[in-house]
């Protein structure tokens, strides 16, 4: 059953649109991740063009932060001071993501950035993934917990504020800092960054582990609307008609997987997904690689 | 109206025409379509038209299909660093976005090689204009025009092969035109020429309209013409969305 995306500009078939959105949200659902990391790559797959599917993405996300987020501020597990510092960062890095983007996509280099970028930290993330459920699963247990309240070069820095939600006393720039590149991310690749964020609140900003998802949800809710605004109006590569069916499978498929995560033993499937992200990774590696059969493309066209 | 009824009303139409005692001159060569519009909807995974004609007198017949004019960027990837990267790029400027050729026998059995290049008849005789010519060297530009052709080609926008024009009887000719699921929107032209002693004897110019109908239509010009809203209600939709997930899936 073919279905016929306006701003994308092709058909595809919706069961398969929405067997994509079912699997990745199962997945985000089983492990707590976004998902956004998978989806693009998996869009561009398919044939959805790269910039679309970037651009679509950031809008899907904005549904699955607004859904994710809610269970966490009725148990009153989002820090909105933090949450807001993050955003100023955020707002700034979207705003100079998108405007990269778009400089990229009139050199006609988008494509190629977008697939850099995922094979980068698809690499990164999937390698630390494998390691430490094969650490796991070798019975070896990690290090000492950390110090909570060691002092490090980041609370030498001035700006300082208290975030009581937290119980935190550090400077802003921190903050600001990860929201800026988690901003940019999200306008280049198509993501939320909680991958990024998540570890850098917690080893970085030494947050409360309880707070650090709900809070980076309530970043990436604004982070992804201000990248999908500024997406729609600069380069017009939202398609609603592809994130709504995304969202469809998605809903549902986070929900098994959250169900499904509270009687499946994790480390086995953790490593799995590290291998499928991997997989993916050396996907467009290949693609990034290979000698392709055309040589020539064409870029831009613009219709009288 | 199914396909086959719409055929066989053109058709008689056709044959109407035919024989109808009008003028001449004016009547050299009558052309009519299947159906006026493409249009294209939810499900359009492309169509297929038939084009009737009567010639009053004995000749070839060859039609040649336009998409409206475009600008395209053609690139050349070259490899750095061991990835395959964008790099020589040249912009071409007024190309048909969608291009095929019908002729009832081979086009260079009848027509001679100068009439065609002058009315672009195939896509050898295409022209293909970069925006500025001088920039590149004559072979760069040769292979760059026949890269743009074969990425139609691939497409299924320009035609690699010539289609048939078929005769039912010595006047009345008939021809099918095939547009695929990307098929850009816009005008198109027809044209249909009339060959006779290596020289075109009638010409006849059909248009045609490729149009988006219904929601994507909408939601495609909503999304072009006013984006900050789109985007406004775009964010909207998928807040709306995650709060009903979230409600719905909440007894979890």
């Amino acid at each position: 059953m073919e279905i016929y995306l306006p701003v994308a500009e092709l058909s595809v078939n919706i069961l398969l649109l929405l067997g994509l959105g079912g699997g990745v949200g199962f997945l985000s659902g089983l492990f707590g991740v976004g998902g956004g990391f998978l989806m693009t790559p998996l869009l561009i797959f398919i044939g959805i063009p790269p910039a679309v599917a970037v651009g679509t993405e950031a809008n899907q996300i904005v549904a699955s932060s607004v859904s994710g987020v809610m269970a966490h501020w009725r148990r009153g597990n989002v820090d909105f001071k933090m949450g807001s510092v993050l955003m100023v960062g955020g707002a700034i890095g979207s705003f100079v993501g998108v405007s990269l983007f778009t400089y990229l996509r009139g050199l006609g280099q988008i494509d190629l950035a977008i697939k850099l970028s995922y094979v980068v930290f698809l690499g990164i993330i999937g390698a630390l993934m494998l390691v430490e459920s094969a650490r796991v699963m070798m019975m070896r247990p990690r290090q000492g917990p950390m110090k909570k309240h060691q002092h490090y070069w980041i609370h030498g820095l001035p700006f300082k504020m208290r975030f009581r939600k937290s119980r935190l006393y550090i400077s802003v720039i921190p903050p600001v800092v990860i929201g800026f590149v988690v901003g940019v991310l999200a306008a280049i690749m198509g993501v939320g960054g909680g991958f990024i964020m998540v570890p850098a609140m917690i080893y970085l900003l030494r947050m409360p582990t309880a707070v650090v998802v709900g809070t980076s949800l309530f970043q990436i809710i604004f982070v992804t609307a201000n990248v999908t605004f500024l997406q729609a109006v600069q380069n017009q590569t939202v398609d609603v008609v592809l994130a709504l069916i995304l969202l469809a499978g998605g809903v549902i498929g986070a929900q098994l997987g959250a169900r499904a995560s509270t009687q499946i033993r994790g480390e086995q499937l953790r490593g799995l997904l590290a291998l499928m992200v991997l997989s993916v990774c050396l996907r467009l590696t290949y693609e990034l690689v290979a000698t392709p059969a055309e040589l020539y493309v064409i870029g831009r066209v613009v219709t009288h | 109206m199914s396909a086959a009824v719409r055929t066989l009303a053109a058709l008689l139409a056709a044959a109407l025409l035919l024989m109808s005692p009008r003028d001449a001159a004016a009547q050299e060569l009558v052309v009519d379509l299947s159906d006026p519009l493409v249009a294209i909807t939810t499900g359009f995974v492309g169509t297929r038209l038939v084009l009737f004609g009567s010639a009053e007198s004995r000749g070839d017949v060859v039609v040649v299909v336009r998409g409206p004019l475009q600008d395209a960027v053609v690139r050349r990837k070259e490899r750095v660093a061991g990835i395959w990267v964008n790099r020589t790029e040249v912009a071409f400027r007024n190309i048909p976005s969608f291009y095929t050729v019908a002729a009832n026998r081979p086009v260079a059995e009848f027509l001679p090689k100068d009439v065609a290049d002058i009315h672009e008849i195939g896509l050898a005789n295409l022209e293909v204009l970069p925006e500025d010519p001088d920039k590149y060297s004559a072979e760069q530009l040769h292979e760059f025009r026949e890269a743009l052709i074969r990425n139609k080609q691939r497409e299924g926008l320009y035609k690699r092969d010539v289609g048939n024009v078929i005769f039912l009887s010595p006047r009345l000719f008939r021809t099918a035109i095939v547009f695929p699921a990307n098929t850009p929107v816009g005008t198109y032209g027809i044209e249909v020429y009339l060959i006779r002693n290596a020289d075109i004897a009638a010409h006849h110019t059909t248009l045609l309209n490729v149009r988006k109908f219904g929601i994507e239509a909408s939601l495609y010009d909503f999304a072009h013409q006013h984006a900050a809203l789109y985007g406004l209600l775009a964010i909207l939709i998928a807040m709306m969305a995650g709060w009903l997930a979230s409600v719905a899936f909440r007894q979890r």
